[in-house]
């Protein structure tokens, strides 16, 4: 058992704001009064009367209880296992449980916001608190009703029970008279070999919703009197709109309003800067008519800075990393004496595109600004740095904003930035009434905030007895890098060189899906591969053999990775994959990464059909410490390793002029079912540790498995991203 | 603009549009059915999957002015109380990640299903090419349409 301190989390025992629980809410009820799915067969009926007992838990009068989900939910599952977290300490029946999602309150929870894989990761703790304090104060409500102490209850499955009587009393009987009992200084949270709930699978709470086509996507979102805005950014990056035919737009059927908007320098908090910030708005009632006015639009635009190409971003990079001067860097011994001394040297260079992010609903914001208010309700990863840049924006203090977020179509990094958010609130403030803005896919894959193109040159050296004596990586990226100093396999070689190069652009780029870890894991599991190789060596083999020395005696104090947990997911790969056992036809490769407080191993088997590389099965092996719900963290690593085979082979994004020359999924591919693997199978670790993330972890080491399956089914190493369409050489 | 009939989930609506408006566009902006998801609007990702006349066809890229007297199906209209038996399947194997797409998946596999009760996985990769799942649920999507086909 743990004892956690409730005071830094002090605030989330209040209950629930009355902004957060009243006005929000009840505003949001257009999705939030759901009715309780009759899960099972088990059903509660609906209570006449809810009890707050704090901010995440609301308790009703038959035992239903809900719980606010406070992360936004992307499609990571996290609007199923944050409550499950909560649930498992309240001890409460998950049948009775019904989850809705909090609203941005930035006074009762922290860290609302879906990225770097880190909901579960940093709210295990938050949310186990919030559960155990509930169940204290209900536990003491009932102790008090009986004159016992809370000693001699217990709870089972939201029933408080005595431990030598007979009496019993659901939550559902003593929630009243919880509300209002002190939380103590200090809660006990349960021992994790007590969990009933964490570790069982439970299903997507949303999933009846998604499955019969309930409206919840912010692209849903309906209010009546709302207008319908599209709009038009620049065409090319390093451009900004002059003027455009705007009585003629206006004379169209079905526009109601045409007009340019610029929302640049006013909106502290934006992220992606450079993107179009002056742009057109048309608003109507309906779409169509506005996608139609879109194409009529006559415009002029200015050229305001360079207008890039792909062919200058790919010499800038090679440049950099030959000439330039690097932004991080580290060295362990010495490099270039090392080089000097090896016996056999390899040298080879990778390359990646840019990277569209390509959530399947597009992006869109409800707004509804008024002279004192402005209220945001739709899909945002981020919705207090929403807040902040619509604040900015609009000159208005935070308290008299609100933002609702809405389940996502999507995230991967996009909605990470509040753009979208702050066009949809100038365009509500300009006609003084509520919005919804909506991008076309054109739209969205335009002007958007990219993955970054990179480019790394690997080099290695072996000593006679092939030991790796030397090793050095270079790394550039449009705008950084997609290289580590500090990641494997530093710490495994006494000669270790890293460097980072910056290079400028006005293109904007952000995160996406373990952006840089993508990128550097592919090339650095591929490189190792061949050095493996080279030195005669298996690959698991030599791959372990560097984890000996990680464990045994690391180079340099700043390794961040744990080397027996990453040489346990590779060990564990290599057992349930059967590795050395060849199979006639299967050609494998293998890679292991450690990204985002995750280590992952894989495995990818790889046939030759019709002439064509295919991926049959893909191994995986995982250590996120304690499954909250496993079969939902199988789900989002298969998804992972789809997701991370298909922007490999088949994805980018190029620029001519300034403008990307990809804008719908006509040109810009993902994969499809019949590229998908047939089967995927995931192993995880079981060390009772802390929960760690699982959103992006799957995605990269699949980029070097794949590389490694694709040369021993060709002959042919494959370097350059997407594999599928790129000269390699 | 003009009136058009049409026979949505058993139902006649009446709408008045331009004639090039596509379904998808009537379906979620004039009746408020909004389960039909927009994607792409070019027939490329299969977001918007509807059935005509039990055929799978992709609504934003299908005018209203060529429907006439076709029977339009939409996932309101898929099972009364969400039970048909492919969004049994769905829920079982739990498939939805973002759950965007599923929609879409859903109306191409109970079209699929409705032709070919028991299909191969080259069936199945054929009938389900045109729906993109970003989040990469490709996998249970195949063992869920398998599952509904047993039943
Ligand atoms: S929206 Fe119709 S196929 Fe993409
Ligand atoms: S579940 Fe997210 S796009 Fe398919």
């Amino acid at each position: 058992m743990t004892k956690v301190k409730t005071e830094l989390d002090r605030r989330s025992f209040l209950k629930i704001s009355a902004a957060a629980s009243g006005g929000i809410l009840i505003g949001f009820s257009w999705f939030a009064g759901c009715t309780p799915d009759t899960k099972n067969g088990k059903f509660v009926e609906v209570p006449n009367e809810w009890f707050e007992i704090n901010s995440y838990i609301k308790i009703g009068d038959t035992g239903m209880v809900t719980i606010y989900s406070p992360n936004p939910e992307i499609g990571q599952n996290v609007k199923t296992s944050m409550p499950m977290i909560v649930a498992e300490e309240l001890d409460v029946d998950w049948n009775h449980v019904q989850v809705e999602q909090a609203p941005l309150n930035t006074g009762i929870y922290q860290n609302q916001f879906a990225g770097g894989s880190l909901s579960i990761r940093m709210g295990w703790t938050a949310l186990r608190t919030a559960g155990a304090a509930g169940r204290f104060m209900l536990l003491t409500a009932a102790a008090k009703e009986w004159g016992v102490t809370i000693d001699d209850l217990l709870v089972e499955k939201g029933i408080i029970k005595e431990k030598n009587g007979s009496r019993t009393i659901g939550f559902g009987e003593i929630a009243s008279k919880a509300v209002g009992i002190e939380v103590p200084k200090e809660v006990k949270l349960k021992d994790t070999k007590d969990f009933k709930l964490i570790g069982t699978s439970q299903r997507n709470v949303d999933g009846k919703k998604i499955v019969t086509g309930v409206p919840q996507y912010g692209i849903d979102f309906h209010r009546d009197g709302m207008k319908t805005a599209v709009l038009k950014h620049a065409p090319a990056f390093g451009m900004k709109l002059k003027s455009f035919n705007v009585e003629e737009i206006k004379a169209l059927p079905g526009v109601d309003d045409a007009f340019m908007v610029d929302i640049s320098s006013k909106t502290p908090g934006r992220f992606d800067i450079n993107s179009s910030p002056q742009f057109i708005a048309i608003v109507g009632e309906t779409t169509w008519p506005l996608l139609q006015a879109k194409k009529a639009i006559k415009a002029k635009w200015e050229t305001i800075s360079e207008l890039e190409d792909s062919n200058m971003h790919n010499k800038r990079m090679e440049d950099a990393i030959r000439t330039g001067k690097p932004n991080q860097r580290r060295e362990d011994g010495n490099v270039k004496a090392a080089f000097k001394k090896a016996v056999k040297v390899i040298e080879k260079t990778y390359t990646a595109p840019f990277m569209a992010h390509n959530t399947m609903e597009p992006m869109n914001f409800f707004a509804n600004v008024t002279a004192d208010s402005a209220e945001m309700i739709g899909p945002t990863q981020t919705p207090q740095a929403l807040e902040g840049a619509v604040a900015g924006y609009l000159k208005m203090p935070l308290d008299k904003i609100t933002v609702n977020m809405t389940r996502m179509g999507g995230g991967f990094g996009r909605r990470l930035y509040p753009t979208f958010g702050v066009e949809a609130a100038a365009i509500s403030k300009h006609i003084g009434k509520p919005v919804k803005l909506l991008y076309s896919r054109e739209d969205d894959m335009s002007q958007g905030t990219y993955r970054p193109a990179y480019r790394s040159t690997y080099k290695a050296g072996l000593d006679k007895d092939n030991n790796l004596i030397a090793f050095s990586a270079k790394g550039a990226g449009v705008p950084n890098g997609g290289i580590y100093t500090n990641r494997y396999p530093a710490g495994t070689v006494d000669n270790y060189l890293v460097e980072k190069f910056a290079v400028k652009t006005n293109i904007t780029t952000g995160a996406w899906r373990a952006p840089g870890s993508h990128f550097a894991a592919g090339a650095e599991q591929s490189f190792l591969d061949e050095v493996a190789e080279l030195a005669g060596k298996d690959p698991i083999a030599f791959r372990l053999e560097l984890f000996d020395r990680a464990i045994n005696n690391p180079v340099g104090k700043r390794n961040d990775y744990d080397a027996k947990r990453y040489a346990g997911v590779l060990k564990m790969v290599k057992e349930k994959s059967n590795w050395g056992k060849n199979t006639p036809g299967v050609h494998r490769g293998v890679a292991a990464y450690y990204c985002h407080s995750t280590y992952v191993a894989e495995v990818v088997d790889m046939i030759i059909k019709d002439g064509k590389p295919i991926v049959q099965k893909v191994w995986c092996a995982v250590d996120c410490g304690i499954l909250v719900n496993p079969d939902a963290a199988k789900n989002m690593i298969q998804g992972g390793v789809i997701d991370g085979i298909g922007h490999a082979m088949y994805s980018e994004l190029t620029f001519d002029k300034g403008v990307n020359q990809q804008s719908n999924f006509d040109t810009y591919q993902l994969i499809r079912h019949s590229q998908a693997p047939q089967d995927i199978e995931v192993f995880f670790v079981d060390n009772g540790i802390s929960p760690t993330g699982l959103g992006e972890p799957g995605l990269p080491p699949v980029v070097g498995a794949l590389a490694n399956a694709l040369y021993k089914a060709t002959g042919k190493r494959y370097y350059h991203q997407p594999f599928n369409s790129t000269e390699q050489g | 603009m003009a009136i058009f009939n049409l026979k949505v989930n058993g139902e006649k609506l009446q709408v008045d549009v331009d004639g090039s408006t596509p379904i998808l566009w009537v379906l979620r902006d004039h009746f408020k059915l909004l389960g039909t998801k927009f994607g792409c609007g070019m027939a490329q990702c299969g977001a918007c999957t509807i059935h005509l006349d039990g055929e799978a066809v992709r609504s934003c890229s299908l005018p209203i002015s060529v429907v006439q007297d076709s029977k339009i199906n939409t996932i309101e209209g898929l099972s009364e109380n969400g039970d048909h038996p492919v969004q049994k399947a769905w829920l079982d194997i739990d498939v939805p990640q973002c759950g965007y797409c599923q929609v879409g998946q859903i109306m191409s596999a109970s079209a699929l299903l409705e032709k070919n009760p028991n299909p191969t996985d080259e069936d199945i990769d054929r009938a389900m090419n045109g729906n993109i799942c970003r989040c990469g649920t490709y996998i249970r999507i195949k063992e869920a349409i398998k599952a509904a086909a047993k039943n």
